[in-house]
């Protein structure tokens, strides 16, 4: 059993003009040690999945169904007391904007410290010596000084390194890491994501990477999920999918990549915008932007507007979309009238 | 630190630059010393020339320093009505005042902290409710009347005989809704003791005590509610923040969220509004001293105006300007404590 | 070839309003609706006061000394002719508070139309001209609010008084008034109104404006002030709550409306004297109706400012 199962998936928000839902189907699972990439334009709803893992949304938010089953804990019912004991503790998280995660008005010791001091029986000069050792381990220069100081006082390069120490300060076995070096300067980007790569290799620690950018993803990641509008419309192994998408708004987002695009060309954009999670469209949310919708004879297909598209399988990668499904099938049905 | 006291220093000498041309300006336009001095009998040459001895016909300017230097030296000149030094008049005022502010002070610190915080935790709670309704008609009552209400239940005491008397429950009700009204709401009684100097104190004793808990709660009635809802919204915006989502994440308790991480936060622009406030203090003190009598500077400043007391009203200001650039530099010295990201140079870093 | 023309009517402003958040958020609110209704009522009543109230407290032939503290109609003792009973000098409490309501309600509006005048100007002089002008200006604000609004109209209105002396202050006593409230709360609006000017100013139609060559005072005055008023219009409530509240407290001290012509203020004021004789009606009387109404127009402002979510100065 893995470690980390997600099964069905189901959060809302009570907003004054109505429920709206930010998440739903989504299933996934992580093994021990696993890397996990999590993809999607912004308003997806990656970082609602990765904060309802440990049931961190706040109001109006809230999980409205599906489970989360942690080393055989159902997260999402757990009390608030003993899921406080995951939090930090087993399963950490990175945040997106190091500038904005560390309280201003507390050291950067006393933030370590009392992480420490909320899980473990520890004397403050003990947990010291770990915050002190997690310092090291990130690479900051001189982590004596680093201690007493506050945040205000370190560049934001600097500030993720310490909240990737935070992370590992009590051996977790999963790391949540929400598009951990998008606020970060594009120079020290790759150096904090090779940072936090290594250390997760070191430690056996699984990682749960939100990010939108697919070039780190498939350098960091074993397995990965396409997200669109509160869905998961593609997942499997990152090398297959970066390799061959299936799922047409995959291949969008690679498509998109400036790598793909021929030198003096416009850069291969997806038309249109991520429909409003308020006002999502009908069938398959992806339908008024799909290139797809027509089939190749020039008949528009109905199940794209009328039917949410389950997931079919090619090879070891699932995606939800009916042109797949209904290529599957003429290879089905060529292969069996042969 | 040196740097930031230095530009509190020019910061103060500003200040009471403005304050003494204000008194300045005052001294010289109300009333005439001269008339003050001599009989209506006294010929007007012989005005013109005690005019010119006192130095009332010199430039404006040559005035003024002679003012500015008897005033930094704390010579105001003699109060008409005491006969004496304007100064010492206001240093047998003063501790009154304090100790009426200190007591207000207290009640506010006390109550509007646990109040604010709680009605941000439990936003939709009936007792947050019950706080914020509360709250709004506590702003709604000025301090005078707030004053006026507190006698006329405490002091005078109410007769309430709404349910019919005879039946056991009525006669029960109505003595549960009246109040016998023994609580003193005239100065501040005989059982002071004293200090030192001019300073004799309510606090010691517990008649003492009494005279000034009607006077702290009036006081302190318009500024609790204000606080109450400043530190509610304040925590509320803190904790829509990333880093206590971030705290939440680590796994730490709640009341470590909330009373570390959070509140620390919460205090930073409260601590600001509060030294604003101190100013409007100050001048409730004179609403509230001339209701209960309380002799203090409030009471004897407005004593002084209806006297036309001139060089009292101007030595009230002068010191009531240095108690406000004190208190804002002590405001500004704590916010530098709480806040790391001040390094007392005067702007944030 | 002629286009048939179809004219999308613009709405007019009626509707405009009647599909409006304010206006759909007021239908569901209870707590504004009655605060809106009470306000009225009250302002109504004070104007109309000489048409409604039984006797003229002002003539002082209508008065007659006998008739001194009789208490309200459900106390015994009291008097068929005297509703709410009769203040010290007999007068009808009733008609003097109708009265006194319109003189503290003429006072609180006065006051914050010259607060609204003189803010308003400097605010968008400082957030506009920015540079000096901004610096004098807003330290002069800074001073004026660090000894707080009550302190300084206390301070100016006993050193008015005492300059013109007593009769000629109580003659003028609500122009007075009206000047000294006006001149001491001014800060805030310069600093609210300076405060969303810089938040406009960094937005594109200004730009757009000033690149079309329109001069800077017509920017100001046509496309900026605009932009402007709903917070403008969110602190005037809670202004003439604290202009009425610093009305009465300046004629509590004695420094505002004489007792021939009070305030709600100087009734409280004149009645206090008489309270610890039992005759609590004529103090309290006057600070009920002074605490509804300062009461009513706070919550109204409160529930505007939930509702317009301006960019408030805040601190």
């Amino acid at each position: 059993m893995a470690l980390l199962e997600v099964s069905q998936l189901d959060v809302r928000f009570a907003l004054r003009q109505g429920e709206v839902r930010a998440l739903r189907d989504v299933s996934f699972t992580l093994d021990r040690g696993e890397r996990l990439g999590i993809v999607g334009e912004s308003g997806a709803g990656k970082s609602v999945a990765a904060f309802s893992l440990l049931n961190l949304i706040s109001r109006p938010g809230f999980i409205a169904g599906g489970r989360i089953v942690f080393d055989g804990q159902t997260l999402n019912t757990l009390s608030e007391r003993k899921l406080r004991k995951v939090r930090g503790n087993r399963i950490s998280m990175i945040f997106q904007d190091p500038m904005m995660t560390l309280n201003p008005v507390l050291s950067i010791g006393e933030q370590m410290v009392e992480c420490l001091k909320a899980h473990r029986r520890i004397s403050s000069k003990a947990a010291r010596a770990i915050a002190l050792d997690k310092l090291r381990q990130v690479q900051i220069p001189s982590p004596e000084k680093r201690l007493d100081q506050y945040p205000h006082e370190l560049s934001g390069g600097m500030r993720q390194r310490i909240i990737i120490a935070i992370a590992l300060l009590l051996d977790p076995d999963i790391i949540i890491a929400d598009e951990p070096t998008t606020a970060l300067d594009v120079t020290i980007q790759a150096e904090i994501m090779a940072l936090l790569l290594d250390l997760c290799e070191q430690h056996n620690v699984g990682l749960i990477l939100i990010t939108h950018d697919l070039g780190v993803v498939s350098q960091v990641t074993q397995r990965m999920l396409v997200m669109y509008a509160g869905r998961v419309i593609e997942q499997g192994p990152t090398r297959e999918i970066i390799n061959d998408p299936q799922h047409p708004y995959t291949q969008g987002l690679l498509n998109a990549l400036p790598q793909m695009a021929t030198p003096g060309e416009k850069l291969n954009q997806i038309r249109g915008s991520m429909p409003s999670l308020a006002k999502l469209p009908s069938g398959c949310a992806f339908h008024p932007r799909c290139d797809f919708m027509t089939r190749q004879s020039g008949e528009p297909r109905a199940a794209c507007i009328e039917q949410v598209p389950g997931f079919v399988g090619t090879g070891s990668c699932r995606v939800a979309c009916h042109m797949v499904a209904e290529m599957l099938e003429d290879r089905r049905l060529k292969e069996e009238t042969p | 630190m040196i740097a930031f006291l230095i530009k509190r220093l020019m910061h103060a000498v500003l200040v009471m630059f403005v304050i003494s041309l204000l008194a300045f300006a005052i001294q010289d336009n109300l009333g005439d010393p001269v008339a003050q001095m001599v009989g209506q009998s006294v010929p007007e040459s012989e005005r013109q020339a005690l005019r010119e001895r006192l130095g009332l016909t010199d430039p404006f300017l040559v005035q003024y320093a002679r003012f500015a230097k008897n005033a930094v030296q704390g010579d105001f000149g003699n109060s008409y009505f005491y006969g004496e030094p304007a100064l010492e008049v206001i240093g047998r005022h003063l501790p009154a005042t304090l100790e009426l502010v200190f007591a207000a002070t207290l009640i506010i610190v006390l109550f509007s902290v646990p109040i604010g915080v709680y009605s941000a935790i439990k936003p939709r709670s009936l007792i947050s409710r019950f706080f914020m309704s509360a709250s709004i008609i506590g702003i709604s009552i000025p301090v005078f009347l707030t004053a006026i209400v507190l006698i006329q239940i405490f002091s005078i005491g109410i007769t309430v005989s709404i349910f019919p008397d005879a039946t056991g429950w009525g006669s029960w009700l109505n003595g549960l809704l009246s109040t016998s009204g023994n609580m003193p709401s005239f100065g501040r009684g005989y059982d002071l003791v004293h200090v030192f100097g001019s300073w004799d104190t309510n606090l010691a004793t517990l008649s003492g005590l009494q005279h000034l808990v009607l006077p702290a709660v009036s006081l302190a009635s318009i500024m609790l509610p204000l606080f109450v809802r400043l530190i509610r919204a304040e925590m509320m915006e803190v904790m829509q923040s990333e880093y206590v989502k971030y705290a939440r994440a680590k796994g730490i308790s709640m009341r470590r969220v909330y009373f570390v991480h959070a509140l620390k936060n919460t205090m930073l622009p409260v601590i600001t509004v509060g030294g604003v406030q101190i100013g409007t203090m100050v001048a409730y003190t004179i609403l509230t001293e001339t209701v209960f009598q309380w002799p203090g500077m409030g009471l004897m400043f407005l004593d002084a105006i209806n006297r036309a007391d001139i060089p009292l009203i101007v030595s009230y200001l002068m010191i009531v300007g240095v108690i406000f650039v004190v208190t804002n530099t002590v405001v500004d010295l704590i916010y530098g404590l709480v806040n790391p990201t001040v390094k007392l140079t005067g702007k944030p870093a | 070839m002629s286009t048939p023309t179809t004219t999308t009517s613009t709405p007019g402003r009626w509707e405009r309003f009647r599909d409006s958040y304010v206006w759909y958020s007021f239908k569901r609110d209870r707590t504004a609706q009655l605060c809106l209704a009470i306000f009225l009522c009250m302002v109504v009543a004070a104007f109309a006061s000489p048409l409604i109230a039984p006797t003229d407290p002002y003539d002082l032939r209508q008065i007659d000394i006998l008739d001194s503290e009789l208490p309200p109609f459900w106390i015994d003792g009291a008097d068929d002719r005297y509703m709410l009973g009769t203040d010290a000098q007999g007068r009808d409490l009733w008609s003097i508070v109708l009265y006194g309501t319109r003189v503290s309600l003429l006072i609180g509006f006065g006051a914050v139309i010259l607060q609204a005048l003189i803010g308003v100007t400097f605010g968008l002089m400082a957030g506009y001209l920015g540079g000096k002008t901004d610096a004098i200006l807003m330290r002069l604000a800074d001073i004026q609010l660090s000894f707080s609004t009550l302190m300084v109209a206390i301070v100016v209105g006993a050193v008015v008084k005492a300059t013109l002396g007593s009769a000629f202050y109580s003659q003028y006593a609500v122009i007075m008034l009206i000047l000294i409230i006006g001149l001491a709360e001014w800060p805030q609006y310069a600093r609210t109104v300076r405060a969303s000017v810089l938040a406009e100013r960094s937005k594109e139609y200004v730009d757009a404006a000033r690149v079309m060559g329109l001069r800077s005072k017509r920017i100001m005055f046509r496309h900026v002030l605009p932009n402007t008023l709903s917070p403008i219009f969110v602190i005037s409530t809670v202004q003439i709550a604290n202009a009425i509240i610093s009305e009465a407290a300046l004629s509590f001290l004695g420094l505002g409306m004489p007792e021939t012509h009070p305030s709600l203020g100087s009734l409280i004021k004149a009645g206090f004297d008489y309270i610890q004789s039992g005759s609590w009606w004529i103090t309290l009387i006057p600070g009920a109706v002074l605490v509804v109404l300062v009461l009513s127009i706070n919550l109204l402002g409160d529930w505007l400012r939930d509702v317009m979510n301006p960019r408030l100065y805040k601190g």
